[in-house]
């Protein structure tokens, strides 16, 4: 082993300076992506705007080819500007079909900025996703045909923000796999690194670093096999992130003037790559308290079967375990926390791959699409002349004596309908108590009613998200998805048992809430609980405190006019149950004794406005 | 001309800069991901199977499986100057500029690379069916069919990722083209009907919304892919990876006799699959286990009998044998079962336990 230094797991120091240590990871990201762009694929940027985030990019922009171009896509771009289509204005002036090359093939050689990355929808960030692994875009539209190339570098500006979000939401999974670096950046870590600018510096270097990584040679088996074991190890599924690793290693290593990568180069990488991707503690790990459960479903890469001959190896393998731990001071405190609570089995892929946010936002403009004009649609005027324009010489438009065109001959044909015209979707968030006093009853109906609506969800095109409240807390045990197989997986690892943190349940579907309706969703409410609070909102006992905390946070609910039914699942009705119904605005619904379907009916009539009760 | 505008040229790449060919990874050299391969190879052996979807995580080559399927596939006939690169011999003469409607028996027959096409997101429907020539029309006042992405794809494969993501409106139009093998065009005046023939590849992450149902059903086979599940696997999906990267040229020489082997079994085997016996216990078994997991209709039937056959043709077999149908259940049948809400079991497990109630092995 040469000049890496071995980090003592466990050790108090480890997070000491980790800001700075953030911060100077970052501006280490910033020269490895600028000496190999195309093999990096970008970044993604956390935090909001700033100072930090400002310096990082045009210390990038500074260190890619000079001159090379620097786009920023707006928010809600569509495809003709990302993609290009025909240039209406420059076709109808011409008199000759002009096409307009999109943001993604102006910004070949260069850098493509998204701002608000965590709004960007499903189709856009696939369309990304796909010129990332071209290297161009392919364009097949309005009567157009081409390819250009594009390649880009991307970097994403991602502003979800942990407090409101929870884990529900972020930069769209796909195109996030296809990004090396996921950095989390504060101004407060630029601060605390002396002079900020400085840290970014050595243009000078990076022209030689460019042409040793050309001529650099293959990466020992040692470090490939140790990227891919402490890959594994930490529940970092993708191949393409051990990959990504290997490149940065490659990188880092000609960087640093050595001919090829080397153990100094793989621990930079782990923690630049691996780390911000962990989804689990390795096994073994000090802070994991247990074994991981038999549910072999509840990762989508349990090493399970293969364990015992795998922890041999890596016992042989030093570089390997350097490597495990290079990940551990690259991971965010809160994460780690994060990994700890969820135990060895770590957060289930679905709660990390937040796979139902890229269903298509209804209600938001989707571009437009031809069809025959019937009452109600709207017309898109601009899309409808764009079609019409290639055909007006063979339609014979009439021409007057200076050979300008009079009027658009303008076709049922060439007709387009704006296609943002659907009521926004719903997102049903059901907020189960899932305490001993409740679960006894009503757990099993719960979980019912869930599977129940999700199988409804194609005809609705609704989504339904979940949270749990027991013991001390709230967790959002399935965000908003439409997916069956995704749904059973977290529906079969719930357990009831312990306090009722009524309070700390609201809020958390209330957070959920909120977040969709930043995604132009329409939530809705569902809390079914026995209405007895004993857990307050800071997660201490007491059922006073318990019960006023759980009346202030249905109120926030009530402020934020949210549509919400409360489903009392106590034995008998109580007046409590009345009193947060009413603080939240909801609609009361007893429940002396149901079944799934009921509960499943009741919330769907809830949908329609209608009030069956059992 | 500022450079975000081109003039329109399809035969030219317009805007931007020139588009430099990728090298395309073997086939043979991806890691692992064997039903995805073994579905991939079965489709070439006989198109008529109906089309593959590919379920599966990120990052796990599906893309690179079926563009690397494209490169390795020999060459079709066609004749010289047909622009649907129809079969001399089985599609006759196909429009109105056809060589051999105009007479021209002796037209040359010329080899073209199989096409696999890709349909980017975002496609507008003119283009995917087809339209007016836009440079003809304006140039000459001429119309004149352009064909599109189904008449490039005609005899090859058409490849959409992502497919969930795609119109509901322009699934179902590649799904009618696919199992009818002709494309109809009727608009802007133009009366045009092509053939079409294209095994359909859809790929996509359940995780991320599921494609209906009726449209899944459509679908010949279905393969779930996953990431790699060991060290070792991983650092071999890796180590290639990284190899192909730094030096296409010299890792295509390393493969290209194992290229050459895989394409010659296609072949042989597409040579065979009509000769292939299908006795009637399998296909009765075939029967069987479709009535046990309730399959709607006989398209899963179908399916399960044609691919056994192909893989019958591809193993050098004479007849289907019941080890065939057993190793292709569930490709054919996983996805057309009725959804149970409340059943925990996945398709696949409740495939395999009627498999070993109906044919112990």
């Amino acid at each position: 082993m040469t000049a890496a230094r071995p980090v003592r797991p466990g050790a108090p120091d480890a997070h000491a300076s980790s800001e700075g240590n953030a911060w100077a990871d970052a501006c280490l990201a910033v020269r490895l992506l600028a000496l190999d762009p195309a093999g990096l694929g970008g970044a993604i940027l956390k935090g909001g705007p700033g100072p930090a985030r400002e310096d990082w990019t045009a210390a990038l922009v500074r260190l890619l080819s000079p001159g090379g171009p620097v786009r920023k896509a707006p928010m809600g771009i569509a495809d003709d500007a990302l993609l290009g289509g025909l240039d209406l204005a420059a076709s109808l002036t011409l008199g000759r079909p002009v096409a307009r090359v999109g943001l993604m093939a102006q910004a070949d050689g260069g850098l493509l900025i998204l701002p608000s990355a965590e709004r960007l929808g499903p189709e856009i960030a696939s369309r990304l996703a796909a010129a990332l692994d071209q290297g161009e875009v392919s364009v097949e539209r309005e009567g157009l045909s081409f390819r250009a190339s594009a390649r880009i570098a991307l970097v994403a500006y991602d502003e979800s923000r942990a407090d409101v979000d929870e884990d529900g939401l972020g930069l769209a999974p796909g195109l996030a796999d296809r990004l090396a670096f996921h950095l989390t950046l504060s101004d407060r870590q630029a601060r605390t690194a002396a002079g900020r600018a400085a840290a970014i510096a050595g243009e000078g270097s990076l022209a030689k670093a460019r042409a040793r990584l050309a001529r650099m040679g293959p990466a020992d088996r040692e470090v490939v096999e140790g990227l891919c074991a402490a890959a594994e190890a930490w529940g970092v599924g993708s191949p393409r992130a051990a990959l990504f690793a290997l490149r940065v290693a490659r990188a880092h290593a000609a960087l640093r003037g050595a001919p090829h990568p080397g153990s100094e180069d793989a621990v930079a990488a782990a923690r630049l790559v691996l780390a911000p991707r962990a989804l689990r503690l390795p096994s073994g790990d000090d802070a994991a308290p247990a074994p991981p459960p038999p549910d072999a479903a509840a990762s989508q890469d349990d090493p399970a079967p293969e364990d015992p001959a795998q922890e041999e190896r890596e016992a042989e393998t030093g570089l390997a375990d350097l490597l495990v731990e290079a990940v551990r001071t690259g991971l965010p405190p809160q994460l780690l926390a994060a990994l700890s609570d969820a135990g060895p089995a770590g957060l289930t892929a679905g709660a990390r791959n937040r796979g139902g946010r890229t269903e298509a936002p209804r209600g938001a403009p989707r571009g437009s699409r031809p069809g025959r004009l019937k009452p109600g649609d709207r017309l898109d005027v601009p899309a409808t002349l764009r079609a019409a324009a290639p055909w007006q010489t063979l339609r014979g438009a009439p021409v007057d004596g200076r050979g300008t065109r009079r009027r658009l001959a303008v076709r049922a044909e060439d007709f387009r309908l704006r296609r943002f015209t659907r009521a926004p979707e719903t997102t049903t968030i059901i907020a189960v108590d899932a305490s001993g006093s409740t679960a006894v009853n009503r757990l099993a109906e719960a979980k019912g009613a869930v599977e129940l609506l999700l199988a409804r969800a194609y005809v609705d095109r609704a989504h339904v998200a979940l949270v749990a409240f027991r013991g001390v807390s709230a967790e959002v045990l399935l965000p908003p998805t439409r997916s069956l197989a995704r749904a059973k997986r977290c529906l079969s690892g719930l357990a009831g048992g312990g306090g009722t943190p009524l309070a700390a349940g609201v809020e958390m579907a209330w957070r959920l809430a909120l977040a969709e309706r930043a995604r132009r969703k329409r939530p809705r409410l569902v809390i079914l609980t026995d209405g007895r609070p004993n857990i307050g909102l800071d997660g201490a006992p007491g059922r006073e405190q318990a019960a006023t905390d759980a009346l202030a946070a249905c109120r926030r609910v009530a402020a934020s006019g949210l549509e919400a039914i409360y489903v009392d699942a106590a034995p008998r009705p109580a007046p409590d149950g009345d009193r947060f119904a009413k603080a939240m605005g909801a609609r009361y619904a007893p429940l002396p004794l149901a079944r799934a379907g009921a509960v499943a009916e009741l919330i769907g009539g809830g949908a329609r406005g209608s009030a069956p009760m059992a | 001309m500022p450079r975000d505008q081109a003039e329109l040229n399809p035969r030219r790449v317009s805007g931007g800069a020139p588009v430099t060919a990728r090298p395309v990874y073997p086939f043979t050299a991806i890691v692992g991901q064997d039903e995805m391969r073994l579905a991939l190879t079965l489709a070439a052996v006989d198109s008529s199977l109906g089309g593959v979807m590919v379920f599966g995580d990120r990052g796990t080559g599906k893309s690179t499986a079926i563009r690397a399927l494209a490169a390795l596939l020999p060459p079709l006939e066609t004749l010289e100057g047909c622009r649907f690169r129809c079969d001399p011999v089985r599609d006759g003469a196909c429009q109105d500029d056809c060589p051999l409607r105009e007479g021209r028996a002796s037209a040359r027959v010329i080899a073209a690379p199989t096409p696999v096409v890709d349909l980017p997101l975002g496609a507008t429907e003119d283009r995917v069916v087809g339209a007016l020539d836009l440079e003809r029309a304006l140039a000459h006042g001429e119309k004149r069919f352009e064909p599109g992405l189904l008449a490039r794809a005609h005899r090859g494969f058409l490849y959409v990722d992502e497919i969930n993501l795609l119109e509901d409106h322009l699934v179902d139009l590649l799904l009618d083209v696919a199992a009818s093998g002709e494309n109809v065009v009727e608009r802007e005046g133009l009366s045009v009907r092509h053939p079409a023939r294209f095994v359909l590849i859809g790929s996509g992450n359940p995780e991320e919304g599921e494609l209906r149902p009726q449209l899944l059903d459509r679908f010949g086979l279905s393969v779930e892919v996953a990431s790699p599940r060991t060290v070792d696997e991983r650092v071999e999906v890796v180590r290639r990876r990284d190899g192909f990267d730094r030096d296409p040229a010299r890792f295509l020489k390393a493969w290209e006799a194992e290229e050459v082997k895989l394409r010659d079994a296609i072949l042989a085997a597409r040579g065979r699959v009509a000769r292939v016996r299908t006795p009637t216990r399998v296909l009765e078994a075939a029967a069987r286990l479709c009535l046990a997991i309730e399959a709607d209709g006989l398209r899963g039937e179908l399916t399960l009998i044609r691919s056994s056959r192909a893989l019958a043709a591809f193993e050098g077999a004479t007849a289907v044998s019941l080890a065939h149908l057993r190793r292709l259940a569930p490709l054919a049948l996983r996805h057309r079962l009725r959804r149970d809400p409340l059943d925990e079991a996945g398709a696949t497990v409740r495939i395999q336990r009627a498999l070993d109630d109906l044919l112990p092995p």
